[in-house]
């Protein structure tokens, strides 16, 4: 649509002050990238807020156990590669989307989304144990604010895998029409958003947890 | 056969029989007259049929004037709430003296002043300050909507469903006692076991989803919808305060979700955030929710100094002095508001170059501030004031105001903030801002842009009347504070011992009362004006002067706003069109494309409304459904294609016809 | 500080506002408070000269530019003035200027946690003025004062002799409130688990209100006091007043004292435990529950490991059921259990009756000082 541009001066030399020929300079759909943007960046927010109660809580073990004690980075690593396989796996669906290639789409999106069950199943997992012992969120300070942050990562995590099923459903019905690429472009955003935080998570809370 | 304990814990949680205030005659009364007038109500619509009207024209509607209007009158019976808490506490205070018990128990009294708060902040300032840039950024932009449409439905459906949340708490169980921040260890599961504080916390998140998402709403709207040729430096400077303060909504609600998702946390899972033990740290609390709340007061205060630029310049006739000036400093206000957050308190503990920090930062604040009053100040210089009822606001609101900036100045000094902190003094300031800045400016803005709304000028009679009576009112009610700050007294006491404090009080209470007179001539104001409807008519939708670009579409603007979007050439767009005398064209139109109702807000926000209070009662089961009914609306929401149509070109043909028979007939 | 005439200047309007009422705040009878004050009315006259003008200017413009003069000139392009726009942000910046460097220089000399220099404005502190000690806690809805050096309690009365020193160490038993006595000195929070400190002196003999000015909960407004400036011979008399009364505040009675309850009356304990005080501001008046400091120390040296999760026990009295004032308290309406970290060893158990959990930094139980707020 890049018609051309318009005429601030009218046909008979005076300022034109409006757009006559019916054009519009703007459309539907033409903020959404901004505006899903800005809204990331305010749940980056909660996280960055999250991350500062950590940072504030995250010693006051109340005589209880402390990261070392409890984390098994093994595990965390594996949980790790499945996120950042994910994204690479969603890097590969955008690409066949801009070859417009719908089938090869559908099918990395399907890794992606097996990738990210594979994180949410191991992060389960990890939860299940550590309250299964006894050191569940309740237990001190550390723990709440170790549950909290990654849990609610994990929540996003799962919110993008619905939101991933619902757009493969709206891809293989409808194709790959503009407003599906928009929304693939919008979770695209998303998915890699939360590869950053995790990897601000696996760092600070676990890394620097079990080597201190 | 009585039913089993253990099935009616499962159905209705906490909820029992005692829950219902049926004790407390004040309560009861409330009720009875509420549900009468909403009987009424109900009534009147279904004899009159418009029921159907009034879901399809403005419960769904996508269209941002009607959603900014359905804004204004939210905010407007939220401050009958937040003004009758007001008003009880001022007859209490000034009657509860010398072993006087006064009327209200403690156990009420807290309740008060905490929803007092809470209303006035998140459910009437908020929606007020979010309804008028709803109604006007758009046309002062030239577009035809926001970028988000439904967004914006859906926004402000959960604003109400915040509201309906506080208003349900004054009829089933009860209200928060803790203060309208919820200061932890008080409010949390140890302190306040009920479900006061659970009404508060799911009346604000659910609200705050609909802030958040319209202040994401209204930026993507500025940044990208400008009509051709209004570069950021020939904003309106209401539109430019609106762009800053939905950049703070967006930077500083966050904080607001998650220190409450930590506090509900503590209260529902039995996490250790905020506690005594296990580790806990209350004043991460009382850090990071100053964190959104100093933000928060100038979310509040700039789209005001944005009105009172309008006013100034339109009943002035003359062009805003210093517009770089004011949006720099508006910028510099934008910024400087993350870092201050610590004066609110100083009595913490912090060491002395903490706290000087703090409250030199915070006084450097007051210099952009200092700035703006002057830029309106030289504003009039040289000017042809016209005393249309905005402007008196706007005078009376640079007189106010430098008052309160003053004493706010004042408590930013960390010694003089150890004996004036938690004072009346400090109620007195923060009043004397926000009744001073942004009430009396969201009433110019209200009287103001009334006229483009409805196609009628308020009558302003009534509107001089409200005037006086709220600056007087004003006066009469907080000057009293600051004296009584200076005598020592604190804040939410409802009893007390010295008599020589009483008349202090009487007094208040009488600005209270003035202040009442106030706003009932306000509404009185409305309804006057309504019926002179004939007489106070705006033909030719420009009724005051105006000067940016809002006055250029008739009143009310038709759905679309612009048949044909504007070209901007200058500040003042247009000013500078009726200056170089453009002619309106009346012919040529095209159809246009306009986004589609929905009733997708009003149902998710009902929905959340269920989540809330199977979360507050502890009903699980409806928490759990109405969650779920939640997720899957919205997914299903999203195979709805169907979201636009096109105004044929013969009905824009229609509409913009009677506007030029109009224009002719007003010649 | 501004010269004296300023001040009265300053004081002029409101002399006339309000005969016969007492502005304890602007009139206060102790040295910090008398130093607060000054700063307050420094700040005020410092920002009326930009106020003053501000508010004038207002109120000749709008009547000199209004529409039906048409004699003021009108010139309705006029909107830039690089002078004047100069002046507009100098003006208020040359204010903050100078108030800015008051507030740094007077909150670090007015720092609460700062030993007294001077008695008042004409006598310095000198060796022979010897600080007295007043240890305090906010408890649901009453003040206890603790007089450490002199072995005393008293609930919600407060005395001190007239030109000494008193350092005030505060904490509170349950939720936040502020010890605020105004003719003295300023407020400072009073925080569970924490310690806040102020210093301050009384000038004049005579009897202050003293109050909470932090709301925390239903008995909030009658947390009051007061506060008895006497001379030392009169202090010495209440001391032994005090001393006289008999009642010895220790572990169990403070536990007692602790329950909430409304409009206390005066109360005097003749003895008390003397680590009573660093007990309830590490939260372990019961002695089952460990104190903080110690976890403190055990969480600085990493915690107790997986071991540290088999030392919770349930509270068996819960004070905060009986706290809410409405139907709200029925204690079956909160969702979480009251819990506490047991403590490694107890006086009952001097080794420690859970010793299996007890490894490491854990072993050795000496109260280390308490930590406090910052």
């Amino acid at each position: 649509m890049s018609a051309h541009p318009i005429d601030t001066i009218g046909p008979d030399g005076k300022p034109a002050f409006y757009i006559t020929d019916g054009r519009e300079t703007v459309h539907p759909g033409d903020g959404t990238m901004l505006g899903f943007w800005i809204y990331l960046m305010s749940d980056c927010l909660i996280f960055a807020v999250l991350f500062a109660t950590y940072g504030v809580v995250g010693r006051n073990y109340a005589a209880g156990p402390s990261p070392a004690d409890l984390f098994d980075l093994p595990l965390v690593a594996i949980n790790t590669s499945m996120l950042l396989f994910s994204s690479i796996t969603y890097g590969f669906a955008m690409l066949e989307m801009a070859r417009n290639r719908k089938a090869a789409t559908l099918f990395w999106l399907g890794v992606t989304g097996v990738f990210g069950a594979a994180f949410i199943g191991l992060e389960l997992y990890e939860f299940h144990h550590l309250i299964h012992v006894g050191a569940g969120p309740q237990r001190s300070a550390f723990l709440s604010a170790f549950f909290t942050l990654v849990g609610t990562h994990g929540l996003h995590v799962t919110f993008g895998l619905v939101w991933l099923v619902t757009l493969m459903v709206q891809v293989g019905r409808g194709g790959l029409t503009a407003s599906n690429r928009r929304r693939l472009s919008c979770l695209s955003l998303f998915w890699h958003f939360l590869d950053v935080v995790w990897i601000g998570v696996f760092s600070y809370v676990y890394l620097m947890g079990v080597l201190q | 056969m009585s039913p089993n304990p253990d099935q009616m814990s499962f159905v209705f949680g906490r909820l029992s029989l005692d829950s219902l205030p049926l004790h407390e005659p004040i309560l009861v009364i409330t009720f009875i007259a509420v549900a009468l007038g909403g009987l009424a109500a109900m009534g009147a619509l279904t004899y009159f049929r418009l029921w159907g009207p009034l879901w399809r024209d403005w419960l769904t509607t996508v269209d941002h004037k009607r959603i900014g209007i359905m804004y204004v009158i939210l905010a407007l019976i939220m401050l009958l709430r937040g003004f009758s808490d007001a008003l009880m506490m001022r007859a209490q205070q000034a009657i509860a003296f010398g072993g006087a018990e006064g009327y209200l128990p403690p156990h009420h009294y807290d309740q008060i002043f905490t929803a007092h708060g809470v209303i006035m902040i998140f459910f009437f300032a908020m929606p007020l300050v979010t309804g008028l840039m709803n109604f006007v950024v758009p046309l002062q932009i030239g577009a035809r909507d926001v970028a988000f449409p439904f967004l914006n439905n859906f926004s402000f459906w959960m604003t109400a469903a915040g509201a309906a949340i506080v208003m349900m708490s004054l009829f089933v169980g009860e209200f928060a006692q803790t203060g309208w921040l919820a200061y932890p260890p008080l409010s949390g599961s140890a302190y306040s076991p009920g479900v006061g504080v659970d009404y508060y916390i799911w009346a604000l998140q659910i609200a705050g989803v609909g802030t958040l998402l319209s202040g994401v709403n209204l930026v993507a709207t500025i940044v990208k919808m400008r009509a051709p040729g209004l570069t950021m430096m020939k904003l309106p400077v209401f539109t430019w305060t609106s762009l800053c303060t939905n950049v703070l909504i967006v930077a500083a609600f966050p904080v607001l979700t998650a220190v409450l998702v930590l506090l509900s946390l503590d209260r529902y899972v039995g996490t250790n955030f905020f506690t005594n033990d296990f580790g806990g740290n209350p004043m991460m609390y009382v850090n990071l929710i100053w964190i959104w709340g100093h933000p928060e007061v100038y979310i509040l205060i700039l789209p005001a100094f944005g009105i009172f630029s309008e006013v100034v310049s339109t009943f002035c006739s003359k062009r805003l002095f210093g517009y770089t000036s004011m949006v720099y400093a508006t910028v510099v206000i934008t910024i400087l508001s993350y870092i201050v957050w610590l004066h609110h308190f100083f009595t913490m503990g912090s060491g002395a170059s903490v706290n000087s920090f703090f409250g030199i930062t915070t006084m450097i604040i007051s210099i952009p501030t200092g700035a703006k009053i002057f830029n309106w100040l030289f504003t009039m210089y040289r000017g042809r004031i016209r005393f249309e009822v905005p402007m008196l606001w706007t005078i009376g609101f640079m007189i106010t105001f430098v008052i309160g900036g003053m004493t706010g100045v004042l408590l930013a000094v960390p010694p003089a903030d150890f004996q004036l902190h938690n004072s009346l003094f400090l109620i007195a300031h923060f009043h004397n801002v926000i009744i001073g800045g942004v009430v009396f400016g969201l009433l110019a803005g209200i009287t103001y842009w009334f006229p483009k709304a409805f196609g009628f000028k308020l009558d302003p009679f009534w509107g001089k009347v409200s005037f006086w009576c709220w600056l007087i009112g004003f006066y009469l009610a907080f000057m009293p504070l600051y004296v009584l700050g200076l005598m020592g007294v604190t804040r939410r006491i409802s009893r007390f011992e010295d008599p020589s404090l009483q008349i202090w009080f009487v007094i208040a209470a009488i600005g209270a009362v003035l202040i009442a007179v106030g706003i009932g001539a306000f509404l009185l104001q409305i309804v006057v004006s309504f019926l002179r409807r004939d007489k106070l008519r705006d033909l030719t939708g420009d009724p005051w002067g105006g000067r940016t670009l809002e006055w250029a579409t008739s009143s009310p603007p038709p759905d679309y706003n612009f048949a044909f979007t504007p070209i901007i050439h200058s500040h003042d767009a247009w000013w500078d069109m009726k200056g170089r005398g453009h002619v309106r064209p009346v012919s040529g139109f095209h159809a246009i494309h306009m986004p589609k109702n929905t009733g997708a807000g009003v149902i998710l926000a009902g929905l959340s409304v269920g989540f809330a209070i199977g979360m507050i009662w502890y009903m699980w089961w409806l928490a759990v459904l109405s969650f779920a009914a939640i997720v899957i609306y919205s997914i299903a929401h999203t195979f709805n294609n169907d979201r636009d149509f096109y105004i044929p070109a013969e009905e824009v043909v229609a509409t913009e016809d009677r506007r030029t028979r109009l224009l002719s007939a007003a010649e | 500080m501004p010269p004296k005439i300023l001040r009265l200047l300053a004081l002029l309007p409101l002399g006339l506002l309000l005969p016969g009422c007492n502005l304890v705040i602007m009139s206060p009878s102790g040295d910090i408070a008398a130093q607060q004050r000054d700063l307050i009315i420094a700040s005020t006259v410092l920002m009326l000269v930009i106020i003053i003008p501000v508010m004038v200017l207002t109120l000749f413009f709008a009547w000199r530019y209004r529409a039906s003069n048409k004699a003021a000139t009108y010139d309705p392009e006029w909107h830039h003035s690089t002078k004047l726009e100069v002046v507009i942000w100098a003006a208020p910046l040359a204010i903050i200027v100078v108030l800015g460097a008051m507030t740094w220089t007077a909150t670090h000399l007015l720092d609460p946690y700062r030993p007294l220099s001077r008695i008042d404005a004409a006598r310095p502190v000198t060796a022979e003025h010897k600080p007295l000690t007043v240890e305090v806690v906010a408890l649901d809805w009453k003040w206890l004062f603790i007089y450490p050096e002199q072995g005393f309690a008293t609930v919600n009365e407060l005395a001190a002799p007239v030109d000494t020193p008193i350092n005030f160490r505060i904490t509170a038993s349950s939720v936040m409130n502020a010890l605020s006595i105004p003719a003295m000195a300023g407020m400072i929070y009073a925080m569970p688990g924490m310690e806040t400190k102020l210093h301050a002196v009384i000038n004049r003999e005579g009897v202050y209100d003293g109050l909470s000015s932090n709301y925390s909960g239903a008995g909030f407004s009658d947390m009051r006091f007061k506060f008895h400036g006497l001379s030392q011979a009169g202090f010495d008399a209440w001391v032994a007043q005090n001393k006289a009364a008999g009642g010895a505040l220790d572990r169990a009675a403070y536990l007692e004292l602790e329950r909430p309850s409304v409009r206390e009356p005066v109360r005097r304990f003749a003895s008390l435990d003397p680590e009573l005080f660093t007990a309830v501001l590490n939260r372990c008046v019961d002695s089952t529950k460990m104190c903080s400091s110690e976890m403190m120390r055990i969480d600085a040296a990493g915690g107790l490991g997986p071991a540290g999760l088999l030392n919770v026990a349930a509270l068996e009295y819960d004070k905060t059921q009986r706290r809410g004032a409405g139907a709200a308290a029925v204690p079956a309406q909160r969702n979480t259990a009251q819990r506490f970290v047991l403590a490694l060893c107890t006086p009952a158990d001097p080794v420690g009756v859970r010793q299996e959990v007890a490894q490491g930094p854990a072993a050795d139980a000496a109260t280390p000082p308490a930590g406090q707020v910052n």
